[in-house]
């Protein structure tokens, strides 16, 4: 199958300013979102910031308090679950322990009624897909968390649904196995071509699979782009801290000069209170940078040093207390003042918050 | 980690107890099984009368089998009453499970005989239900059969076990996981479905746990045909009671009691095989 392609001319599935409340608990605010045809979207959060209520309002377990969503130029929401063209791989896989691989994987195809001989094949085709062909008689009890994780993939991709959400599928899974399947995921979206919706608030995670992320919070969008973009320009703090490490500096800025603490650097802001994204990868060793544009520097002494085989995260307090984390390559027990570096570029202004 | 005289000493009251209200009763019975009767009095004379005069004499098979289908009536009734009752309370009832749940329990603290007399109040020629027809004209006279007739006692072994045929039922449809039907739906089941594909067949050991209990029960009833019955329906163990008691023919009895065991062991070992078969954890 050709590698897939992203259409943006018209998205896929369309949630318009919808809103999902629980009692007097307001889980998601007014949010809109659009998905395109073909790409692999992340819906990133912590616990309780409404990205497993938005997917099941996708699916249909739920039903918006106010707001629409629309698929393919039709009306979703008002579509009961068994109707949507959209499958769901459960956070636990859901797989029915009363019924073997094949029976479980043949479900949808039979509750719609597909001829025998077809539903035969593409069983065959869904296991294969997934490398799950001789287990095609075992029941559900008897297989590995991973091996249940294909077969509740394989359940939901055989109906070939125009959109498939994954909700924290990989979460129950342990480190190595996880990392396996994430690269199993990412190349079987590209092979099948299906629009992906998957869940997770592993960062890291979404940062590996994902086309574009959707980072939630508090049942509000704080920022949906791609990976790099989200890294290198995050729209507010909470993104900056979220995704990747950061140091989150506070000051203002006037007539383009940034202020923060006793650094002071050009900056294309608008003038007024302002926070600054710093990622420690950022900053350097004066004593190993080359020519750097725009730099700033500051002395402080190393606090605490933690190597981790390629490079060395350095706690660094400066004598004006500014406390900064440094990321550098493996160089070696350091102690003392040093002078670091960094491109005043690559201080990010942020948004306090949305 | 514990030491022999221990086990031995700790495991005794309960062997005692199973022996002597259990062992030793059933070991009379089948042994009061093999005498006779002579000129009123029992003799100890080995033999195997009892059980040929049980297949000679139509009656006792005729009311045994009566006995059977008032249970299997029983059972059947039972099911279509308590299984969409716990799917409702299990599935659909929300917020109010809880006390919904209360109020099918709270029949089972109303003794037995009372609620038998009550049905005889209600179905009685004089009864409630009888004069609740006449006033509306549907019929113009009591309805007979209501009362003493093997309706009556299907009526009220109906009533008396529901709940019990609830209660495993319910706790096996609470035992499905909700993200099982959510699937199902999501795979294009709708709850029709749904039913019958998925939560039918995991329901499946609490329904046959519920429906064992109320025919096995049944079967060996006696009070409800002593209430309601009147002469068309009695049942085996009413058969058996008289035996032990006015008819005087204890070896007689015990005979019928010995195979009406037997049956029950069946039905039960039965009940067993099937279990195992189709409970799926």
């Amino acid at each position: 199958m050709s590698s897939s392609s992203i259409s943006t001319a018209t998205p896929l599935l369309a949630v318009n300013s919808v809103s999902k409340r629980f009692g007097d608990k307001e889980v998601l605010r007014s949010l809109s979102l659009d998905i395109f045809s073909g790409e692999f979207l992340t819906l990133l959060g912590e616990s309780g910031s409404g990205k497993t209520t938005l997917l099941r309002l996708i699916a249909g377990f739920e039903q918006p308090t106010a707001g629409e969503i629309w698929m393919s130029g039709l009306r979703l929401d008002s579509l009961p679950p068994y109707r949507r063209r959209v499958n769901t791989v459960f956070q636990h896989y859901a797989l029915f322990p009363h019924l073997n691989v094949s029976e479980n994987v043949s479900y949808g195809l039979r509750a719609n009624g597909a001829p025998k001989n077809e539903i035969f094949s593409r069983v065959a085709d869904a296991l294969k897909m997934v490398r799950m062909e001789e287990f095609a008689l075992a029941k559900p009890m008897r297989l590995s968390g991973g091996q249940q994780q294909r077969v509740a993939l394989a359940r939901a991709l055989i109906n070939r649904p125009e959109l498939l959400l994954l909700d924290e599928p990989l979460s129950a899974l342990d480190a190595n196995l996880r990392k396996e399947m994430q690269t199993e995921l990412k190349s079987l979206q590209r092979e099948v071509g299906i629009t992906f919706l998957f869940v997770t608030h592993d960062q890291e995670e979404a940062m590996a699979l994902s086309d574009r992320i959707a980072l939630l919070r508090d049942g509000a969008l704080e920022q949906v782009a791609t990976p790099r973009e989200i890294y290198a320009h995050p729209a507010t703090a909470y993104c900056a801290q979220f995704i990747g490490q950061t140091n989150l500096l506070r000051g203002s800025i006037s007539s383009g000069i940034a202020e923060s603490g006793s650094l002071t650097f050009s900056c294309t802001g608008p003038s007024g209170p302002a926070v600054f994204s710093l990622r420690p990868e950022s900053i350097l060793l004066a004593a190993n940078a080359s020519a750097i544009v725009d730099p700033v520097r500051f002395r402080g002494t190393i606090r605490q040093q933690i190597y981790s085989g390629a490079s060395e995260l350095l706690d660094v307090q400066s004598s004006s207390g500014l406390h900064l984390r440094v990321r550098v390559p493996a160089c070696g027990a350091l102690s003392g003042e040093h002078e670091f570096v960094f491109s005043a570029s690559d201080a990010i202004c942020v948004k306090e918050s949305l | 980690m514990y030491s022999k005289t221990y086990k031995f000493l700790v495991s005794l009251p309960p062997i005692l107890w199973v022996a002597l209200f259990l062992l030793v009763p059933y070991g009379l019975m089948l042994v009061h099984s093999l005498w006779a009767v002579q000129n009123g009095v029992i003799v100890h004379r080995w033999n195997l009368q009892n059980y040929l005069e049980l297949l000679k004499n139509s009656v006792y098979l005729e009311v045994l089998f009566r006995t059977m289908r008032i249970a299997a009536g029983v059972t059947l009734l039972s099911l279509l009453l308590g299984y969409p009752l716990a799917y409702y309370l299990s599935f659909h009832a929300g917020p109010r499970k809880e006390l919904l749940y209360q109020l099918v329990i709270v029949p089972l603290w109303v003794s037995y005989l009372v609620r038998g007399y009550a049905w005889k109040t209600i179905l009685g020629s004089d009864g409630v239900l009888n004069g609740f027809l006449q006033y509306l004209h549907i019929t113009h006279a009591p309805v007979g059969f209501l009362l003493y007739s093997p309706f009556a006692v299907v009526l009220m072994l109906t009533h008396i076990y529901t709940p019990f045929v609830f209660l495993p039922i319910y706790a096996s449809l609470e035992h499905i996981p909700r993200p099982l039907v959510e699937a199902s739906h999501d795979l294009g089941g709708t709850p029709r479905a749904t039913f019958f594909r998925v939560i039918l067949p995991l329901s499946m050991p609490g329904l046959l746990a519920g429906a064992t209990f109320a025919f096995v029960l049944s079967l060996g009833d006696f009070l409800a045909p002593l209430l309601v019955g009147g002469p068309s329906g009695t049942m085996i163990a009413n058969i058996v009671q008289s035996l032990f008691g006015a008819a005087y023919d204890w070896p007689l009895g015990a005979a019928i009691s010995v195979c009406i065991l037997c049956l029950t062991i069946g039905l039960l070992f039965l009940a067993e095989i099937l279990e195992k078969r189709w409970s799926f954890e």
